[in-house]
């Protein structure tokens, strides 16, 4: 079964002169959670902004391989992208409120949506709309229909976005920080939610997130992404039990888990912060906040492998 | 480009303001010294004219190249001192207003819309009919009618800055109201209104030109360039330049200002984001 | 036991045409010195009014704060300013970006009108170092910081002065996980070494666990549970404490995504329901839940706003 999604080598240029995204490699197989999990800076969002094909003009981007399905992304024009975007291919983001049009009711944004891709009449593309709210718990979605945005509250937007995203039947679903605007209680079930479709429509899930909680529960496969980098890849349990690149190590260790805190030890913590990086960059981008870091990681980093299907980019040996 | 641009818009103020400055040393003859026997001398390029006079003499034998660096001074100090007096209102109400909201917005706002009410022309008539005109009545008339704007733009902003979380810290610091407004709101909303003094003060300009064309700004034997486009208009067919040469200046003028303060508007914007 | 905060019945209501928004609803505390009292709770309950409230920013709608047994509202600002100081959430908005830090950080020292100008700027330079800010980044804006630095730079201003109590509203929640770790261990270690008593509000369990001597749980502008951490962590009693605990995901693989059973109704300080605030959402809730409220019970020596606790 191939990927439905593969990339390899990503990279993309900013005119500013930053290399927000420097050779990064992944594939998501059909059906599966993939998660690509790092803190702010990274180049998360990017990544997902150049897989759909959203970058401003002033990126450059550049993949030796960008492919969806039977689509070379990478050849695409901006026209026969439009018409895979939102179609097999879609995206929500992380603050509903920005992504829905306040001018415009839910019904119409959500019908737009299979007008433009499916050739149906606005009234069966509501009563689609109106089916999938349901399937993501809204009741009364007649009505819901006929409301705007500002007249829902944060769950219920992000709920919107997702049944729209649903609309034409997407293959994968790209999904950037869907919950990080929301309270806890409301995360549980929006994810719950994205599991359940998942299963029931053999969804492809790339999430993006800097959560690692959200991370263990939800995702298949793990990526670790630093500084435009993906530093670790692995089946998400083996990432949590045999965490390999220092970066990972670090950020588990940053975690406080309620009800096993320890109150007499400061928590952890990296120091430093995350750098910008130029391009022309040679060597480990962590490696000023790494406590095993030696001269020579000054140097090109190889991939090394853990175990089947685990791998990561430093020079030293998973201890 | 933009910047090309906008540099070009400050050469063009600053010249006109050096000619302000210099006039005395730089003209070649007194502006209000007529002479009968000299009138209506075109320009030096055109066939007639004499290098005496490089842009002619009026309908007075008034030499006009004189008369123009004159002129520059009456346009710059109503540009300045109106911006100023306006300003000092507008920002004023409008940083109470913005600040405060509640009733004293809502005081600041029956002002500006009492303002908005107002015709210029028929303000600038009573004024002129109870007090005469003079230059400094031209400055305070429009320097007190003109600061709407200014009230409008520091009083949204105002707005925005107030619910940011650094005043709020301000103001559990114990800072007074006073400092709040002056220290931490302030140099936050400086950057539109440098834009808004731009605007207005090509406004101001433009509406003394007007006013002395009416008879309602400057008074005569003044060299205002409205005043003297009023005083040509008889002659327009004739002797264009008369009214050409102010005509053109006060475009130059009004032009760079508008370049200028474009260019502001654009640098501060890309210096912000 | 010296009482340094108390606060009773205090309430902060807003008026909107045809809406009155009752984002603070009834709470009282008492909190000692050197105390940290973490609040947790989620949008619309009114953790941030409260702190606002606390700091004297809004003054409150009914009910009294009181800080070392004076009211809040009989003292002058520098005096409260001596007092009580914030950190807030967003390391980009809570400092001045015209200004440079040492001026933010010397603007409570300049604000209390009788301190030296030297003296002001030692202590400045003292508290910087204190937090880990070079005399040379003092000279920098906010804008050449990063966002872990800035917090720092709001933790020097808000100790400045050295208040007796520091309301902490989300002040790692904008932050990176990494980052986060090193500003939760300063607060730690400045609270030991200067004797602090904090105001801890969080809507992330596992912080408030790690720093707080006592936990209220805050659901539409009233405190549904309060205990000791310990307490409440290991036996949560009201409902939306526990839907609240078993909604944190922790990183651990086999456990799926959990179903917490609260439904898809949200809390609107508007519209706030009758009987127990939260019967709607509570999948506990019995007939009477919609018409009793459980108002003020302590048992065991704990708060539990819950009929059937």
């Amino acid at each position: 079964m191939t990927p439905i999604l593969e990339a390899a080598n990503l990279r993309v240029t900013f005119g500013t002169g930053v290399a927000a995204v420097r050779g990064i490699s992944l594939g998501v197989a059909r059906g599966e959670t993939h998660c690509l999990v790092g803190e702010s800076g990274c180049g998360k969002s990017v990544t997902a902004l150049a897989i759909m094909g959203l970058l401003a003009r002033t990126a450059q981007r550049s993949s030796d391989v960008l492919r969806f399905d039977d689509y070379d992304l990478m050849r695409m024009s901006e026209r026969e992208m439009s018409r895979v975007r939102g179609d097999k291919l879609a995206m929500i983001f992380q603050e509903p409120m920005t992504s829905l049009n306040p001018a415009y009711t839910i019904g119409s944004q959500m019908a737009e949506v299979l007008e433009r891709h499916r050739r149906v009449s606005r009234a069966a593309a509501l009563d689609r709309a109106a089916e999938l709210l349901a399937r993501v718990g809204i009741t009364a979605p007649g009505m819901r229909l006929k409301q705007y945005p500002h007249q829902l509250s944060g769950g219920l937007r992000q709920r919107v976005m997702i049944s729209m995203a649903l609309m034409c039947e997407p293959e994968l679903l790209i999904a950037d920080e869907p919950t990080t605007a929301l309270d806890v209680t409301v995360q549980a079930q929006i994810l719950r939610l994205l599991q359940s479709l998942q299963r029931e429509l053999g969804l492809a899930l790339l999430l993006i997130t800097h959560d690692l909680g959200i991370v263990a529960r939800m995702a298949d496969r793990v990526s670790v992404m630093y500084a435009g980098e993906i530093v670790e890849s692995a089946p998400t349990a083996a990432l949590f039990s045999a965490p390999s690149h220092p970066y990972t190590r670090g950020l588990l260790r940053c975690i406080p888990v309620p009800g096993s805190v320890r109150r007499d030890e400061p928590l952890g913590s990296i120091p430093g912060v995350v750098p910008r990086i130029a391009p022309g960059f040679v060597g480990c981008a962590f490696r000023d906040r790494c406590d095993h870091a030696i001269p020579d990681c000054a140097r090109v980093v190889p991939r090394k492998s853990a175990a089947p299907g685990h791998d990561y980019l430093c020079r030293l040996d998973a201890a | 480009m933009r910047h090309v641009v906008t540099a070009f818009g400050g050469c063009i103020i600053l010249i006109v303001l050096l000619a302000a400055i210099f006039a005395p040393l730089v003209a070649p003859h007194d502006p209000f010294a007529q002479d009968l026997m000299q009138r209506m001398i075109p320009p030096e390029w055109m066939d007639g004219g004499s290098p005496a006079h490089p842009f002619g003499t009026d309908q007075l034998g008034r030499d006009y190249l004189s008369r123009l660096l004159f002129g520059a001074r009456i346009s710059m100090a109503i540009g300045i001192f109106t911006v100023i007096t306006s300003g000092f209102i507008g920002i004023t109400l409008g940083v109470l207003g913005g600040y405060f909201g509640g009733r004293v917005d809502d005081v600041v706002m029956f002002m500006i819309t009492c303002r908005l009410s107002i015709p210029l022309i028929l303000v600038a008539l009573t004024v002129v009919a109870l007090v005469g005109s003079s230059l400094t009545v031209v400055i305070l008339t429009l320097g007190l009618l003109l600061w709407e704007r200014f009230a409008v733009v520091s009083r949204t902003t105002t707005m925005q800055v107030r619910n940011l979380d650094y005043i709020a810290a301000a103001r559990a610091a114990g800072a007074s109201r006073l400092h709040i407004m002056l220290r931490e709101v302030l140099p936050n909303i400086v950057s539109p209104l440098i834009v808004v003094a731009t605007l207005e003060m090509a406004l101001a300009i433009l509406l003394e030109a007007a006013l002395s064309f009416l008879g309602l700004g400057v008074p005569p034997p003044l060299p205002s360039w409205g005043l003297m486009i009023a005083e040509g208009k008889d002659y327009m067919f004739f002797s264009p330049w008369v009214i050409m040469i102010p005509g053109i200046a006060l475009f130059v003028l009004v032009l760079g200002i508008n370049l200028l303060g474009d260019g502001l508007r654009d640098s501060l914007h890309a210096g912000r984001a | 036991m010296t009482c340094v905060v108390e606060l009773r019945d205090v309430r902060r209501e807003f008026r909107a045409p045809q809406r009155v928004v009752h984002a603070v609803d009834g709470v009282s505390f008492t909190l000692a010195e050197g105390d940290v009292l973490g609040i947790v709770g989620e949008s619309g309950c009114g953790k941030s009014t409260l702190a606002r409230v606390i700091l004297g920013l809004i003054p409150p709608t009914g009910g009294e704060v009181l800080v070392d047994g004076r009211s809040l509202a009989s003292m002058d600002r520098r005096e409260r300013a001596r007092l009580i100081q914030p950190v807030f959430q967003d390391p980009f908005s809570s400092l001045n970006p015209r200004h440079r830090v040492r001026d933010i950080v010397r603007l409570p020292l300049a604000a209390q009108g009788d301190i030296p100008a030297a003296k002001q700027r030692d202590r400045v330079m003292q508290m910087l170092e204190r937090v880990g800010i070079s005399a040379e980044m003092a000279e920098r804006r906010p804008a050449q910081l990063s966002g872990g630095q800035r917090q720092r730079v709001a933790i020097a201003r808000a100790l400045v002065l050295h208040p007796r109590i520091v309301v902490c509203d989300e002040p790692t929640s904008a932050l990176d996980v990494s980052v986060q770790a090193q500003i939760l261990n300063l607060l730690a270690e400045l609270r030991r070494d200067l004797g602090l008593t904090y105001l801890f509000i969080s809507h992330n369990l596992a912080v408030v666990e790690h720093i707080a001597t006592d936990v209220a749980v805050m659901y539409l502008g009233r405190f549904v549970e309060q205990a000791p951490v310990d307490a409440l962590f290991r036996d949560p009693r009201h409902p939306y404490t526990r839907a609240l605990l078993a909604s944190v995901l922790t990183p651990e693989p086999e456990l799926g995504i959990p179903d917490v059973g609260l439904g898809e109704s949200y809390p609107d300080p508007a519209n706030i329901p009758p009987g127990c605030r939260f019967h709607p959402r509570c999948p506990m809730a019995e007939e009477r839940c919609g018409r009793e409220a459980p108002d003020g019970i302590v048992r065991h020596g704990r708060l539990v706003e819950c009929l059937l606790a």
